[in-house]
């Protein structure tokens, strides 16, 4: 098919002048992420006034990255440790296990039963792509049903992996709110045993959650139709600041007796993201089952890339497991979730001191670290265009950069054209 | 029974649910073996109001209930055997991970000092893009092919930052599942056993080429040469760079000279897996030298790397994908489809391991200091090499030829023991090995050489 014949039957060099046939002629380029591509055209940016709302990252009153003191301690305690080949098992372990707890309950049943195979994954996106080629390996016919938002990502991953989409309904634009009943008519209306990915916390983008109620129900109905509830939990402690509370639907769904699947991820929370660090756990019928699963688990891993980064291993393994780090941690979680509530009351406040006539309420309703603002994508591209105002076209922004006066009054604007 | 798995008083449709109405439409995969033990359901019943509606609920059965246990990974599975064995003789020769005379893991000099300046300067732990590091990707593909070399200059040389050699590899695998559908990979026979995980997972078909004669446990280089040439036209060679895995057998100069002339005549694309620069021979350059003698002559090719073994950074999983493009606007082009496919495979690649090689290798002084190391390590591993064949020829009166010991090159050496004999290594000498007859040189002692010698010929002319 892509055969194309050489001029001379020997090449015996390139030249620049020489059209030589080439193996990538058939290449496009690739389109830009829609997440990456906003920090690429933001650094190509010569303006000194620019901002940056498209990142997914915490950053500090100055605009600046974060490293928690926690994770400072952490390294401090593990320079010079010898972890050179493939992390130890119970380095590994201590991850997994600490992870669990995190996530299922210090005291959860299923964890002091083993009913759960849990390997350490390469940040959320790493637990959700293992995730989906398992479930393409073990359940070859099955659809993912995504939620409508959701993380862009989330797309490529499950297509990567051929295992086809639906969307099922969430966000409803007019209310900026969750569109509760059009969701619940999709679970029900999904062919039983049907898989679903859930954000349990801060959903992106929209920062919408559902009640614990509506958490309920939902969970009621999945049982109803026996569907598979597989949570990516990104932001455990970002939404409410406090890792239980956030933690409360997938608690939800295990009382309910569902056995479920979750990815976890470090980025956010432990502010890791360079060190790719999470954690994917799969809820089993017994220990035995689990001991199976996570050998699955770890022969998909092996042929991805064997195993994960050790640094990053062990800052978590570590932080989890010295009490007064962990204490830290917890401490400093609160804080990152608390500057955000104060950051997006400060948004809502001046956007609607400049007398914008659309209602700013969603931004302190919706939770976490982004913001769906609503804005339209022709707003956008000339936010980008006239004011250094970056963000991605879902309107998503993030929560936590500092709008300095002349960025709130660009939203405001932009949104008066409308 | 079924009553107490799930009674619902309310108005939804599907009250009561049937195990078979859970497996309705589900894949052939699950209509056989499975099972509904009843028993094996949780016995925890929890009764929950729900508005008008109370709910009994019991622990659903896993979906995954059927699923086997995977079979244990032929390399990694000897380590954790050598765990389990008591005995004061043991040695493990299994996995491929360099040992100090005292058979401790080896943490270099230069990674120390790079991770100290690391800590002092405190640095952030914000996502690399999908690409990797920038400094990172410069310095890799400047040390793979050369720093002057004019391919680096125009642009031609597509790098990202990838998951160790394997990572790298299997982003190269997607880019030929999805670029040229139906194209093979030739990798030789045998081949580092992964190898062909990765192409399976990435659905990308594979075929065998001859490599390893076991009558002159060497090269064999004419089967090779023919295998090459029967291919389908463009299919992907699999070539190991230097420090063939697992036999330690490399062809000559001259015999990469003409693998390249064939591969050339048959419009194949050579596609490297550079797993041991430094390691072969202890000289960067000149462990190279093949990559750069294809790259040389003007054909596109593929280059995984690993720092695994020669920076010791095993666990930080650092390594690259190299495509070696016909322009400047091919090698754009390719990196882009190499970050799509990246980005829902891992989003973006660990910093840590590629902070410290960029460090290394962009600092001079800790360049040079690296060298050296690379130097010392290679040549205990020669020195090893060398001391076993001596123990061998002394204690063997049987006249065989053990010279191809010498004749290796690198961490691994293909004794040509088969696998009922690899095996008495095992159960006998408490010598961990892999059944294909490999033995990792980086795990052995010059103290050891005897009892290895020892056990290499009980086992070569004891068993059958």
């Amino acid at each position: 098919m892509w055969k194309f014949m050489a001029a001379s039957s020997t090449r015996r060099c390139i030249s620049s002048s020489t059209r030589v046939f080439g193996w990538w002629d058939h290449v496009k380029p690739a389109p830009l992420d829609p997440i990456n591509g906003v920090t690429e055209a933001f650094l190509a940016d010569p303006s000194p006034d620019k901002i940056n709302l498209g990142v997914g990252a915490y950053r500090d009153d100055e605009g600046k990255p974060v490293v928690l003191q926690c994770v400072r301690e952490a390294e401090a305690k593990i320079v010079g440790c010898e972890f050179l080949e493939s992390v130890s098992a119970s380095v590994s372990s201590k991850l997994v296990e600490e992870s669990v707890k995190l996530v299922y309950g210090n005291n959860s049943n299923v964890i002091k039963e083993g009913r759960f195979a849990g390997v350490q994954t390469l940040s959320g996106t790493g637990a959700c792509h293992l995730f989906a080629e398992f479930q393409k390996r073990f359940y070859p016919e099955s659809l993912i049903y995504l939620p409508d938002p959701t993380w862009s990502n989330h797309h490529n991953i499950w297509r990567d992996a051929h295992v086809p989409r639906r969307t099922f309904h969430y966000y409803n634009h007019n209310s900026k709110g969750l569109n509760f009943a059009a969701l619940m008519d999709d679970i029900k209306n999904a062919p039983d045993g049907s898989f679903f990915l859930l954000h349990p916390c801060a959903h992106n983008p929209t920062g919408v959650d559902p009640t614990e109620d509506q958490w309920s129900e939902i969970s009621h109905r999945f049982k109803v139709k026996n569907h598979f509830p597989f949570f990516d939990m990104a932001y455990q402690g970002f939404a409410s600041g406090n890792l239980d509370i956030d933690a409360k639907a997938i608690r939800i769904f295990l009382e309910d007796g569902h056995v479920i699947g979750c990815a976890q991820s470090y980025a956010k929370n432990m502010g890791l993201y360079g060190h790719r660090v999470g954690c994917l756990s799969v809820l089993c019928s017994d220990s035995t089952q689990a001991v199976a699963i996570k050998s699955q688990l770890q022969q998909i891993a092996r042929a991805m890339y064997s195993s994960p980064p050790v640094h990053g291993v062990l800052l978590v393994s570590t932080i989890l497991s010295d009490p007064d780090i962990k204490s830290l941690w917890v401490r400093e979680v609160q804080v990152m979730a608390n500057r955000i509530r104060r950051k997006r009351a400060a948004l809502r406040d001046s956007l609607e001191k400049l007398g914008s006539p659309i209602n700013w309420e969603h931004v302190t309703n919706q939770v976490g670290m982004f913001c769906f603002s609503g804005l339209t994508p022709d707003h956008i591209d000339q936010l980008a265009r006239e004011f250094h105002v970056y963000m991605t076209h879902d309107s998503r922004i993030s929560s936590v950069i500092s709008t300095p006066k002349g960025n709130a009054s660009s939203l405001a604007f932009s949104s008066n054209e409308s | 029974m079924a009553s107490t798995m799930l009674s619902l008083a309310s108005s939804a449709p599907s009250a009561s649910l049937s195990m078979h109405e859970f497996h309705k439409g589900k894949a052939n995969l699950w209509s056989s073996g499975l099972s509904f033990n009843r028993e094996k359901i949780n016995p925890l019943i929890i009764t929950k109001s729900f508005g008008r509606t109370s709910m009994v609920a019991a622990v659903n059965v896993s979906r995954f209930e059927g699923i086997t246990m995977a079979p244990p990974d032929p390399i990694l599975g000897v380590s954790e055997a050598f765990k389990a064995d008591t005995n004061e003789m043991k040695l493990n020769l299994g996995v491929g991970a360099y040992r100090t005379e005292e058979l401790h893991p080896y943490v270099l000099n230069v990674v120390k000092k790079a991770e100290n300046l690391m800590l002092e300067r405190g640095e952030n732990k914000e996502y690399l893009p999908i690409e990797g590091l920038a400094a990172f990707n410069k310095v890799t593909a400047e040390l793979l092919f050369g720093a002057d070399n004019p391919l680096i200059e125009q642009q031609k040389v597509a790098t990202v930052q990838g998951l160790s050699g394997t990572g790298s590899l299997r982003l190269a695998a997607a880019l030929i599942e999805r670029y040229s559908p139906g194209a093979q990979v030739l990798i030789s026979s045998p081949t580092w056993g992964n190898h062909k995980n990765i192409f399976n997972d990435a659905r990308v078909p594979w075929s065998e080429y001859r490599y390893y004669d076991p009558r002159t446990v060497g090269l064999d280089f004419e089967g090779m040469i023919a295998d090459i040439k029967a291919a389908p036209e463009g299919s992907f060679v699999l070539l190991h760079g230097c420090a063939h895995n697992p036999t330690g057998i490399d062809p000559t100069p001259e015999q990469w000279g003409k693998i390249a002339d064939v591969i050339q005549e048959k419009n194949h694309i050579p596609f490297f897996d550079v797993a041991y620069q430094g390691f072969a021979s202890g000289s960067l350059d000149e462990d190279a030298a093949s990559v750069r003698l294809f790259a040389a002559r003007g054909l596109e090719l593929l280059v995984a790397q690993s720092y695994s073994k020669n920076l010791g950074l095993y666990a930080e999983r650092i390594g690259a994908m190299n495509v070696v493009c016909a322009s400047a606007d091919a090698a754009a082009r390719v990196k882009s489809q190499l970050k799509r496919l990246a980005r829902p495979m891992y989003s973006n690649p660990p910093i840590h391991g590629a902070r410290i090689v960029a460090n290394v290798v962009g600092d001079p002084a800790l360049f040079n200091e690296w060298k050296a190391e690379m130097e010392m390590m290679a040549g205990r591993i020669k020195n090893v090499r060398q001391k076993l064949y001596d123990s061998l020829t002394a204690k063997d009166k049987s006249g065989k030829d053990w010279s191809f010991i010498l004749k290796q090159i690198g961490m691994f050496s293909f004794t040509g023991l088969n696998k009922a004999q690899s095996e008495n290594m095992t159960n006998k000498w408490h010598v961990y090995m892999t059944k294909d007859g490999r033995i990792s040189l980086a795990g052995l002692s010059l103290a050891k050489c005897e009892y290895l010698a020892d056990a290499i010929i009980d086992s070569f002319h004891n068993v059958s």
